[in-house]
């Protein structure tokens, strides 16, 4: 750990894609912190870099196109750019674990559940193939697997959404990492199933004392699980704060939108509110404020210029020319 | 689930709703569950409904354990090895025709008559097909070990190492291999039969594996992008066991058809170049060099062709027919009906 606390600290992380129609600047200049303990959420549209800043965490950009560019991904105290392969091969799994979208095709096929499970330990802890068998079936009871003796046997096919999902979860578990990055885990699986896995992560994290990074477009999910939020537009960090504070204050247009496009199920039947216009093509930014297009707040200067990451409160940072302003109106007081 | 004691919230999330569904339906197999059907049961069912994939199987799996067995049991039924050539009797023939014994009698010694020389035939069918069998077999494993590997490695990496990998098969496609078979058989010429037949298995065995290694390279390059691939490699998985034990066991149905597939086609290369006198040498025998000697004689021993051409024939057929079957049965989709 560092000795401000921090188990994550990520830099001025800039990755970027070579394509034939030019260089998509897929995470441009993100910086955030993460405490031991804590969850962070990270929400925005799809294209936003979400998923590319935590691939880039664990280093798992496909190379080419992808390329990190510069930045810094210190994780206990080491820059996690700079390590060996096998260096970073024995963090993934072990110290940083994932979950990911599509619970349907994160599971091999033509593997064994229990095969699954237990070449993370074999691997990461040297357990010997029947030490491995029981932790994994010990993490599949932990999940909730029911007859997980029985079960550890079958084909991911065998199981539903649901319950592959939480095979999963026993996987990223299964060797204690201190960071688990779940990418929109409960995308895939239907709402009652959904909040049984949030329910799940939440006690496993409350357990093991786990720092997660949430990535979803779901506010609600963020609005129950997540200490602080990031919102994430064309690459860049929009607005950043706690959570609770983005919720009650927001301190930019964007996450104005995106708290107004929630579906209210007390509100009278009426149209549903949603932000005009497409995400921008992050290959061919314009100068100026990349939302610009779409924001209700627009002003000449938001075409001109780059918008300074203005510091609202001491852990709340808005990107926008107007931050203040909009912050104000949501009833904040700026420091 | 039980109505009278209700569960409190933290056990509910523990169990997955579509057990307590069926625990539901079904109380008497509660804590049971029901055993799906495996993806190997349910194509082995597939393969059953095919009428000829199944006459496919049966043939060869009879002539497999013809050909094991049968030159012991005629050793020990009567008395004599596929190269015994009788030197007692100096008739003015020793190809005598099927179930025909030195007089012109009726005898169940020769069921399939004699070759040139007075050996029983159906000993050296037999024989010739367990070297042709033996053959075929060999190649085709060279094939998987060599074509899987390559094709899987050159997949996985891609980029410039996949581009090199896979431009040496293209020129080692580009090559007749039959000639190349021909020139390596004929350059290292050896002086035993069995030499001959190791240099036989090196010279397929070192052709059959690129189509192998394109297939199993086009498959590896599909599912590499998969997500089950990233999450391995998030799990800190090294590349080579995400080669060898995530990626190529999904390959196996085509591999698996492919090989079925190569046999023949192994088995008819190496009848080609016994017929033309560079693969088996005599004594020992194959359906090619049987074949070979039996054309010398065609007008007046038949016998001696049509044995061997016809056992080889349906052993291939056979072959195929199963190598369609196992597809089909492998791979539904692929079906056009």
């Amino acid at each position: 750990m560092t000795p401000d606390g921090n188990l994550l600290e990520v830099k001025n992380l800039r990755t970027y894609f070579e394509t034939d129609d030019g260089t998509v600047k897929a995470v441009d200049d993100v910086s955030f912190q993460l405490k031991r303990g804590e969850t962070l959420g990270i929400v925005g549209e799809s294209g936003s870099g979400k998923s590319v800043t935590n691939l880039s965490i664990i280093r798992l950009i496909p190379s080419p196109p992808g390329k990190i560019v510069s930045g810094e991904v210190i994780f206990n105290g080491n820059d996690l750019l700079l390590l060996p392969n096998e260096a970073i091969r024995k963090i993934r799994g072990r110290r940083i674990a994932m979950i990911f979208q599509d619970p349907m095709t994160s599971l091999n096929p033509f593997m064994k559940i229990s095969r699954q499970l237990m070449e993370m330990t074999e691997i990461h802890l040297g357990h010997t193939r029947a030490q491995a068998r029981e932790h994994a079936i010990k993490m599949l009871e932990t999940v909730g697997i029911p007859d997980a003796r029985e079960r550890a046997d079958n084909y991911p096919h065998e199981f539903s959404g649901g319950m592959r999902q939480r095979v999963m979860i026993a996987m990223a578990l299964s060797c204690k990492p201190e960071l688990l990055i779940a990418d929109e885990p409960t995308t895939a699986l239907d709402v009652t199933i959904q909040a049984q896995i949030l329910e799940l992560i939440k006690t496993l994290k409350r357990e093991t004392g786990t720092s997660v990074i949430l990535i979803t477009h779901d506010l609600g999910v963020v609005a129950g699980m997540t200490d602080h939020v990031i919102v994430m537009y064309a690459g860049k960090i929009f607005e950043q704060a706690r959570t609770r504070e983005l919720f009650s204050t927001p301190g930019n247009p964007y996450t104005k939108g995106l708290l107004r496009s929630v579906p209210d199920p007390t509100a009278e039947q009426g149209k549903l509110y949603q932000i005009p216009g497409l995400p921008p093509d992050v290959a061919h930014l314009k100068p100026g404020c990349p939302f610009a297009p779409r924001c209700e707040r627009v002003e000449e200067i938001c075409r001109r210029e780059f918008p300074p990451f203005v510091q609202l409160t001491a852990d709340h940072h808005s990107l926008c020319h107007f931050a203040r302003e909009v912050y104000s109106q949501s009833g904040g007081t700026p420091a | 689930m039980d109505t009278d004691k209700k569960p409190d919230h933290d056990e509910l999330i523990h169990l997955a709703p579509e057990m307590a569904i069926a625990e539901d339906l079904r109380p008497e197999e509660a804590g049971a569950f029901v055993r799906g059907t495996s993806l190997w049961r349910d194509a082995w069912r597939r393969l059953l409904r095919n009428k000829l994939a199944v006459f496919g199987l049966v043939v060869v799996t009879l002539i497999t354990i013809a050909s094991i067995i049968g030159p012991t049991v005629i050793k020990k039924t009567f008395g004599f090895t596929p190269d015994y050539i009788p030197t007692h009797d100096l008739t003015l023939t020793r190809s005598f025709p099927p179930f025909t014994g030195p007089n012109g009698e009726f005898t169940w010694t020769h069921p399939m008559g004699t070759d040139n020389a007075g050996r029983d035939q159906l000993a050296r069918v037999l024989q010739g097909g367990q070297i042709s069998l033996f053959v075929g077999i060999i190649a085709t494993l060279v094939s998987l070990l060599i074509g899987v590997s390559y094709g899987a490695i050159a997949g996985y990496i891609g980029g410039r190492v996949d581009n090199v990998m896979m431009r040496i098969v293209d020129v080692l496609y580009s090559l007749p291999y039959v000639i190349v078979v021909i020139v390596l058989l004929s350059m290292f010429r050896s002086q035993t039969p069995q030499g001959q037949l190791i240099l036989l298995f090196v010279a397929l065995g070192s052709v059959s594996w690129l189509t192998m290694a394109r297939i199993v390279r086009g498959q590896v390059l599909s599912l590499k992008n998969q997500e089950f691939v990233l999450a391995a490699r998030a799990t800190g998985v090294s590349g080579t066991r995400i080669i060898f034990r995530h990626l190529v066991p999904n390959t196996l149905g085509p591999v698996i058809v492919y090989a079925t597939l190569t046999i023949p086609q192994i088995m008819l290369t190496e009848a080609f170049l016994s017929f033309l006198g560079f693969g088996v040498q005599a004594p020992l025998a194959s359906w090619g060099n049987l074949a070979s000697e039996g054309i010398q004689h065609i007008g007046i021993f038949p016998w001696q062709l049509v044995f061997p051409g016809v056992t080889m024939a349906l052993t291939l057929f056979s072959l195929n027919f199963l190598g369609d079957g196992l597809r089909d049965a492998l791979d539904p989709q692929m079906r056009t009906v």
